[in-house]
């Protein structure tokens, strides 16, 4: 692939028809076309027209991420193609389940930097925690960082829900 | 029938494809698909021919489609039917040929279950198509098919799979007309942005060393659109150029046409694109074979990139000036606005573009030495090109179609091409095995035309089944073998960058042609000196059936001009009929190959 030029991370939504197979050419599309996946998400969105948003972080050279866009694009079932990243200002949220295996000190400790991430707990015992935790990914990267000594033993990441600030919709 | 009225899937199947305007299919039966096929039987309205191998099916539908502009209709069985297809959709998927390509299923309830000839026809064809269905419900099947017609031949065109459970084409099905509404999702802009335009014209108006770099998408977007092309090259004055699927969008006898360009195009044809200060790039794609080293391909030229597919702009080439829609709508706006546009062209500095462009043409890159005294070994390229001078001599519509590989490029080079669609190749896939299937579908769209498959001694083996299909339509159909007992192009490269050492490409054992013609009911002819080589010539043009004409030729040529992989327009090698020239392949270009 041609494009010199700095990479640039780019948080993709795209409306596609909630039909059999459309994740599998999303999917097949980055894969084939040896683009990388950071995060995807998809799920049905309820508007009464049987859609679904995939929301899709990816990284390249900007003429790579133009591509990317407009192979999406040029799916059949696809409605909308949108580069949150470019288009303005916009909110990217992720939701993880944390397992933490620890004893004595390093519980308190645990609660503790948990607390100051605003991470819950949701499920404890006497040697274990389970913390639920949402926020922009760099966020759950940092409190991740944060565990590891502490005896984080297990991570349940859902990707990337993005949508832009204000009155725009895509 | 009223629309409310329920009947089998299979007839509901046949009744789109006859109000999507399908003529014929080119097929083959199995179990998955016995109850279309019972349907076929039992109505006259649409033919089907029988192939005898899938992927066959798909290439004749190609060439159907590619001599016709219409969309080329397969039906083949499921698993083994549709994996045979993959290769053809591949090659459509590449050419952007309009296709769709009916496959037969398992049940319904059986799907997942391995069961018997069950294959993940949607997965496995999911890369290898513009789109795939799987109907699943019997009330989608007749949507589902005018959608597929609708998806395989709008915006850039391809092949579309519609893969029909058994069960879908037995039970009772509703029918529903073409839809008249605008497709949910699937719109591609036709029309181009007026500013675009504006912005093309004032550049093209400017240039002082401009070409024309027309594609196969002037062809798909019909002959009205290689019209217009034609116009707008003439009342510009520009130098055009075109891909390997351009050839016929604009008449090769024009002084303004310096034949194709790219690996294997002509010396003054790589030298402008290389030179040119202003490109105009209409229905092509900047594809590796087109533009060599992307870091030195047109280093000083803008570049007006006009394509159907939004994706194809900025792939590979960054442009200057990008029009997405329709290249006639396209060629047509840009000559209303050059006509509208007050500005002067460049008109002396396009005179000494001229100038220099004809020094280029006057290298005759194409020359080669053809001795005339009997016993002589023809020359490949002496043989396409008294083919081309004897059958315009004979004056009949000629459609040429071709296998991969040497004769490929000779028959670009030295056949001329004054029309659009009268041309069939592989050019993306590169499907050795491509050219006599496409051949019969061409000859099925146009019986009475003279239709020549300019082949290889080795891609023809590829399909050579064909010749009993052909047999079985009494299609006259031409196989011109240019026969080097080598793959040659595989030769050529072996001998460029693998120090001669003939790997595997020599074929050995090969078919006495004259007789397997003869055992397929054809006329076997053979020329293996000079002296035999017109006298063959005429007799397969004189006669009515189909006919393999096995050429022996000097087994040491090689393609020339060429831009070895890896290397820029103005690295050409001329060949041995041009002194000085040292091929100057990199470890780079050797993985390009």
């Amino acid at each position: 692939m041609a494009g010199n030029g700095a990479f640039r991370t780019a948080t993709i939504s795209v409306l596609v028809d909630n039909e059999s197979g459309v994740l599998a050419r999303v999917i097949g599309l980055f894969s084939g076309r040896g683009y990388n996946i950071d995060s995807l998400t998809v799920a049905p969105v309820e508007d009464g027209r049987g859609r679904s948003r995939i929301n899709v972080v990816t990284s390249g050279t900007e003429m790579v991420i133009e591509q990317i866009k407009a192979q999406l694009d040029r799916l059949v079932p696809v409605h909308r193609v949108a580069d949150l990243t470019q288009e303005g200002p916009h909110l990217a949220r992720e939701m993880a389940l944390i397992k933490i295996l620890c004893t004595g000190e390093q519980r308190a400790e645990a609660l503790r930097l948990a607390d100051a991430f605003r991470a819950r707990v949701v499920d404890a015992t006497t040697a274990s925690f389970v913390f639920e935790m949402t926020g922009n990914p760099d966020k759950l990267d940092a409190f991740l960082d944060l565990m590891r000594p502490l005896g984080l033993a297990e991570v349940s990441r859902t990707g990337v829900a993005a949508i832009a600030r204000g009155a725009r919709v895509i | 029938m009223t629309t409310s009225e329920m009947r089998p899937g299979a007839e509901i199947l046949l009744r789109a494809l006859k109000d999507q305007g399908v003529e014929v299919i080119f097929g083959y039966p199995g179990g998955a698909v016995l109850p279309i096929y019972d349907a076929i039987f039992q109505q006259n309205a649409i033919r089907h021919i029988l192939v005898r191998h899938e992927q066959a099916a798909v290439h004749a539908a190609e060439g159907y489609a590619r001599s016709t502009g219409k969309v080329g209709v397969v039906l083949v069985t499921s698993g083994p039917g549709a994996t045979n297809a993959v290769t053809g959709l591949v090659d459509a998927l590449m050419d952007s040929i309009p296709i769709v390509c009916l496959t037969g299923q398992v049940p319904t309830h059986l799907i997942g279950n391995d069961a018997f000839q069950e294959a993940d026809t949607t997965g496995i064809t999911r890369p290898a198509t513009k789109h795939n269905y799987l109907v699943k419900r019997a009330e989608d099947l007749a949507r589902i098919v005018h959608e597929a017609f609708y998806v395989a031949r709008s915006g850039r065109p391809g092949p579309v799979v519609v893969d029909l459970p058994k069960d879908i084409v037995i039970n009772p099905a509703p029918y529903a007309p073409p839809a008249s509404t605008p497709h949910r999702s699937y719109r591609p802009v036709v029309a181009p942005d007026a500013q675009a335009i504006a912005r093309a014209v004032a550049l093209l108006k400017q240039a002082k060393r401009p070409i024309v770099y027309a594609g196969g998408g002037v062809i798909n977007a019909g002959p009205e659109a290689a019209a217009a092309l034609t116009r707008l090259v003439r009342e510009t004055g520009f130098p055009c150029t075109t891909t390997l699927m351009g050839l016929g969008a604009f008449p090769a006898s024009d002084q303004h046409f310096l034949g194709m360009l790219g690996m294997h195009g002509t010396y003054e044809a790589n030298l402008a694109m290389h030179g040119c200060d202003v490109m105009l790039n209409i229905g092509a794609r900047f594809d590796d074979r087109v533009t060599g080293r992307l870091n030195a391909f047109s280093p000083g030229a803008r570049k007006i990139h006009a394509d159907i597919d939004p994706s194809s702009i900025n792939k590979n080439v960054p442009v200057d000036v990008a029009i997405v829609g329709d290249a006639g709508r396209i060629l047509e706006a840009l000559l209303a606005a050059w006509r509208a546009d007050a500005a002067t062209p460049e008109r002396a500095a396009l005179a000494a573009w001229w100038r220099q462009i004809e020094a280029w043409r006057a290298k005759d890159c194409l020359r080669y030495t053809q001795a005339t005294a009997p016993g002589s070994i023809i020359k490949p390229q002496h043989a396409i090109r008294r083919l081309y001078e004897l059958t315009l001599a004979a004056g009949r519509e000629t459609f040429i179609t071709t296998e991969v590989g040497q004769h490929q490029m000779w028959a670009a080079q030295h056949f001329r091409f004054e029309k659009p669609n009268r041309w069939m190749t592989s050019g993306g896939l590169g499907t050795m095995g491509y050219g006599l299937p496409a051949a019969m579908g061409v000859q099925i769209a146009h019986p009475e035309a003279l239709v020549i498959d300019i082949a290889g001694e080795a891609s023809i083996l590829m399909n050579i089944q064909e010749m009993s299909t052909i047999a079985q339509y009494r299609l006259p159909v031409k196989v011109f073998i240019l026969n080097n007992q080598y793959m040659g192009m595989v030769r050529q490269w072996q001998e460029l960058l693998h120090g001669g050492r003939y790997a595997e490409s020599y074929t050995a054992a090969l078919p006495d042609f004259v007789r397997l013609a003869e055992s397929f009911h054809a006329t076997g002819l053979r020329a293996r000196t000079i002296e035999e080589l017109d006298p063959v010539i005429h007799e397969m043009l004189a006669t009515d059936r189909a006919v393999i004409a096995d050429i022996a030729v000097d087994q040491a040529e090689n393609c020339f001009p060429m831009i070895p992989s890896g290397a820029a327009h103005n690295d050409m090698i001329l060949g041995p009929e041009h002194e000085g020239d040292a091929a100057g392949i990199t470890d780079e270009g050797l993985v390009l190959v």
